[in-house]
């Protein structure tokens, strides 16, 4: 079978990862970061967890060059969904047309 | 028909317009992940929507978040990332076809998706006491929390920071049990799944060349984990910093 088998040791070495993680965004979160750097910091941990279990857990570093196109494309929409949106929230007021 | 093909087609899991069980495997790993896509972008929706009003109204996001309860809130999130760890054991130990280690990781991943469950219920009785369910889904329990005054520490009671206002914390609640009702939804259909997979393990169906069902119910759970990951510090975590402002 030309299937990969994840090692344990990789399985037990996540799972850790992932616990620390969660201690550390709990953590971050009462300190008083300036601006909007308490979100950044929260959202940065999210995506450094969800990545792990994207690549390890889910096997996609194993997995074929079809499941990765097909992971990236979930990620492309995603973007195309906040970016087209937010270019028209963010930049209501840019013109002082009256409406 | 020849030995080999007598040998590819041996398996009795194996399909018919499959050539061998390892095309059969890629093809329902590959199928998963084009559910998990649209899956993805049901939820994006909604985190779409979150981040929208909380940029609107970042005082009545931070007011209400503060009132979940970070304890239970990170608690879950433990026994989430626990219950991943025991799927992917699950698969692991039916890949090299040890099936004893396999139902007990999947009755331990079980488990712990009940617990959240039942967390999440505690949650949900809690914001039900302090009569935050937004609008009128709870007949006789209109959205009505009472607000906090100055130097009041009532933890039941509405802290509002800065200009927010209850309507806008209403806002909050609607979009709290909109985006955790949907996980939960998933998490008890991730049970459901799971209850299949227990039973046909119980069974021995599943071994190192048949193991599809276990690995793609694993992506699902994975998946919901991740939604999880990101409600997390989204919906309990954004206006701590403030609390003592």
């Amino acid at each position: 079978m030309s299937e990969h088998i994840v090692p344990v040791r990789i399985y037990v070495t996540i799972f850790l990862v992932l616990l620390v993680g969660t201690a550390l965004t709990v953590a971050a979160a009462f300190v008083d970061f300036p601006g909007r750097l308490n979100t950044i910091v929260a959202m940065t941990i999210a995506v450094t967890k969800a990545t792990f279990v994207v690549l390890y857990f889910m096997h996609v570093r194993y997995s074929s060059r079809l499941v990765w196109v097909i992971v990236a494309s979930a990620l492309f929409w995603m973007a195309i969904l906040f970016a087209l949106t937010f270019s028209d929230y963010l930049t209501r007021g840019w013109l002082s047309v009256g409406y | 028909m020849d030995a080999t093909t007598q040998e590819v087609h041996g398996h009795r899991a194996l399909q018919h317009h499959f050539e061998n069980m390892e095309q059969q495997r890629e093809a329902g790993t590959l199928g998963m992940w084009v559910f998990l896509v649209t899956e993805l972008m049901f939820f994006g929706g909604m985190f779409l929507a979150y981040t929208l009003y909380r940029a609107k109204f970042p005082a009545a996001f931070a007011s209400a978040s503060n009132h979940l309860d970070i304890t239970l809130g990170a608690l879950n999130t433990a026994v989430l990332i626990f219950s991943s760890f025991t799927m992917a054991m699950a698969v692991y130990f039916t890949q090299v076809g040890k099936q004893r280690p396999q139902v007990i990781c999947l009755v331990l991943t079980l488990l712990l998706g009940l617990t959240f469950l039942g967390v999440k219920a505690k949650e949900y009785h809690d914001k039900y006491e302090d009569s935050l369910i937004p609008g009128r889904l709870i007949p006789g329990r209109p959205f009505g929390p009472e607000v906090a005054h100055e130097g009041d520490h009532d933890p039941h009671k509405l802290h509002l920071l800065g200009n927010a206002t209850v309507r806008q914390v209403e806002m909050f609640y609607w979009i709290y049990f909109a985006m955790t009702g949907m996980h939960a939804l998933h998490m008890i259909i991730g049970a459901g799944l799971l209850t299949f997979l227990l039973i046909f393990s119980l069974k021995g169906r599943f071994d190192p060349e048949y193991h599809s069902p276990v690995e793609v119910i694993g992506l699902y759970w994975h998946f919901v984990d991740i939604i999880w990951i990101f409600l997390f510090p989204l919906l309990y975590l954004l206006g701590r910093h403030m609390e003592h402002v």
